[in-house]
């Protein structure tokens, strides 16, 4: 049993203790110093407060064997066989930490006359595909999807699942995580593994400008979502190695309490991931006629405007737009923000962009910790000079 | 018909900072809310409330602060609610949280429907929904964008998938997660602020639960564990300009010209 013990008898300065803090857990009454349920077991208060009033008294329990668990597994994820490519992108990153522990690399591949498809995956460099073909897994239901992945652990032990974090990795990575009772970590930012196979989880947290190291010590496998466009795709390999390896899995196991009725495609809109050249409109822009400023200068440069949450909240803008966390990450080649601060829920969207530039009229704005050219300016006086100008090189 | 939906409190803002000198987080004068996604939840399951007859009951897991968003639930025209608090729930991550709920639940009665926002605003993890379907062991569908029919026995919904939309058929009981353009969220009203004031919100802990095994809850509970938590690097080459807005605006011209990334006609 985990817990923070209080020694009473230290204490000379309760209001100070409490202060330390950041989730309002520890509260003083009748005399009396306690933790309360806002504990999120961070340590703060044994880190940062005097000496010995705070311990953490993590009781032992037994270890798992980790060297039972061997491979990195990608799930594939797709629609109808249209591999998503945010799963190759995973594969690059599988194999660059399987080199480090000497793991194989696997692909996940479940669905409907995939067969084809699957040689595709063996390019990438996977060692194996593990193919579950068949009809009842036609179309995306939960319990098939999760019945296959549990088939799959089970059989196997892979130490390590990196899945997208598409609509359908979101839905069902956390299931599977459930049903094995094992960890999970969305959305990481940066992966990176230790010689005791345990992952390094790193993603923005607890909805600040923090970053955390997350990591699953004691269970296996462990779990990782990733967005599209955080790694990037590997190189083809010209003399593929890898196999295919043809699973099956009961009727009885398939089944099922949804039934899909239609699958349509979604009006195609351009997405801001797809375009190279982003400006981003922040909270500083109020009203549709600063926006258009913005749009201007995205047109003229052919590229897309992107938002910040304030404008989605504002009704200005379509969540479509949205960067972040709450929103879409992106990667274009330039990206410049007018007039946004850089809350990291924002900044985990799009830091990896080729080049940002960062307009803001405080010089103290996170943003600029990120921004290759920070400009400490007024957007509404920058913005229009600088479209003017760019026309005038482009009449040239 | 019984739904239950899940509902959590958040800061009223994300921008938390880490003291330089202290390293310490900082969150002074922080409000709470309730987590924005949670709204369009609590107004799906009123909307079929009103077609349906149905009961509705918002429950949610926290220190027992919080319990005034389950009263923003009964000014918005929820029936009831439960908040679970336990000093031995603190410290717990996604798996925990979710089996914390699916014992809350449980505890509530039984649900034909479960609604959940489609994630919160201070975790983004998007991952209760499911953990939580999975241990009442019943069907989910993530991502709902919007419902077509209700029937006796099962719930006809669009799933969003990013380029498609899958429409599915699910039985009761079973779990939805919704998107934001479902429906839009009602106010909450005063005269439901005035009916409900004096409406009991228990507080259920550990000892209410059929499962009383303290390592199931909390950081025992918990999979995963924080190994330190840091501000971002600075992205170490990057130029700070500063100047009039027309020496700015020249510069930043010339910046872009030569990155190659004007349009040719």
């Amino acid at each position: 049993m985990a817990k923070i013990v209080i020694n009473q008898d230290l204490i000379t300065n309760p209001d100070d203790l409490i202060k330390i803090c950041p989730f309002g857990a520890i509260e003083y009454d009748n005399n009396y110093l306690s933790i309360n349920a806002a504990c999120k077991m961070c340590n703060l208060c044994v880190k940062k407060g005097p000496e010995g009033i705070f311990t953490c008294v993590e009781e032992q329990v037994e270890q798992i064997d980790k060297s039972l668990w061997r491979g990195i597994t990608v799930y594939v994820d797709h629609t109808h066989g249209h591999i998503h490519p945010v799963t190759y992108e995973l594969i690059g990153k599988a194999k660059e930490l399987a080199a480090k522990i000497n793991h194989p690399v696997y692909c996940l591949f479940a669905g409907h006359k995939i067969t084809e498809t699957a040689h595709k995956l063996l390019a990438y460099g996977v060692d194996e595909v593990f193919l579950y073909d068949d009809s009842e897994l036609q179309d995306f239901r939960i319990e098939p999807y999760t019945a296959v992945f549990e088939d799959f652990i089970n059989n196997h032990k892979p130490s390590i699942i990196l899945v997208g974090s598409t609509n359908v990795g979101r839905s069902l990575a956390p299931r599977v995580a459930a049903r094995f009772g094992t960890g999970l970590t969305a959305d990481c930012t940066v992966l990176d593994v230790a010689e005791d196979t345990d992952l390094a989880q790193i993603r923005p947290a607890f909805g600040g400008n923090i970053m955390a190291h997350i990591y699953t010590p004691n269970h296996r496998p462990q779990f990782a979502t990733v967005r599209y466009k955080v790694f990037s795709a590997p190189e083809k390999i010209s003399q593929p190695t890898g196999k295919l390896t043809p699973c099956n899995l009961s009727a009885q196991a398939l089944q099922s309490r949804i039934t899909v009725l239609a699958l349509k495609n979604k009006e195609k809109v351009r997405s801001i991931e797809d375009a190279e050249v982003l400006i981003v409109a922040g909270k500083a822009i109020k009203n549709q006629k600063e926006l258009d400023m913005v749009t201007k200068l995205a047109d003229l440069l052919g590229g897309m405007v992107a938002v910040t949450r304030p404008l989605i909240e504002s009704g200005l803008a379509d969540a479509r737009l949205q960067i972040g966390l709450s929103g879409r990450t992106v990667k274009p080649k330039l990206l410049i923000t007018c007039g946004v601060s850089g809350a990291i829920q924002f900044v985990a969207g799009m830091d990896k962009a080729d080049v940002i530039v960062a307009i803001n009229k405080d010089e103290h704005a996170p943003i600029f910790n990120i921004a290759h050219y920070g400009i400490i300016g007024d957007i509404f006086e920058i913005i229009p000079q600088l479209t003017e100008n760019l026309e005038n090189i482009h009449q040239v | 018909m019984q739904i239950a939906v899940c509902i959590k409190q958040v800061p009223g803002t994300t921008e938390v900072e880490i003291d330089k000198e202290t390293g310490v987080l900082k969150r002074e004068g922080v409000d709470s809310k309730m987590n924005p996604y949670d709204l369009y939840a609590v107004e799906t399951a009123l909307k079929i409330k009103e077609q349906t007859g149905a009961t509705v009951q918002v429950v949610s897991m926290g220190p027992p602060q919080s319990s005034v968003i389950i009263q923003e639930a009964f000014m918005m025209g929820a029936d009831g609610g439960a908040l679970l608090t336990d000093r031995k729930f603190a410290g717990a991550d996604v798996l925990a949280t979710s089996y914390t709920l699916s014992q809350g639940l449980r505890k509530l009665g039984d649900f034909d429907l479960i609604i959940c926002g489609k994630q919160t605003t201070d975790g983004d993890t998007a991952q209760v929904g499911p953990e939580l379907a999975e241990f009442l062991n019943i069907p989910h569908v993530a991502y709902v964008r919007r419902i077509l029919e209700v029937k006796d026995h099962s719930i006809i919904v669009e799933m969003d998938m990013t380029t498609t939309v899958e429409t599915v058929e699910v039985l009761f009981p079973c779990l939805i997660t919704v998107e934001k353009e479902i429906y839009q969220p009602r106010l909450p009203s005063f005269k439901l602020k005035l009916q409900t004031r004096d409406r009991a919100i228990p507080f259920y802990g550990l000892a209410d639960f059929a499962d009383k095994d303290e390592r199931n809850y909390g950081l025992n509970g918990s999979p995963t564990r924080v190994l330190r938590i840091f501000t971002p690097e600075a992205n170490a080459d990057r130029e700070l300009w500063k100047g009039t807005s027309d020496e700015l605006a020249k510069k930043l011209a010339a910046k872009i010209h030569e990155l190659k990334l004007l349009q040719e006609d």
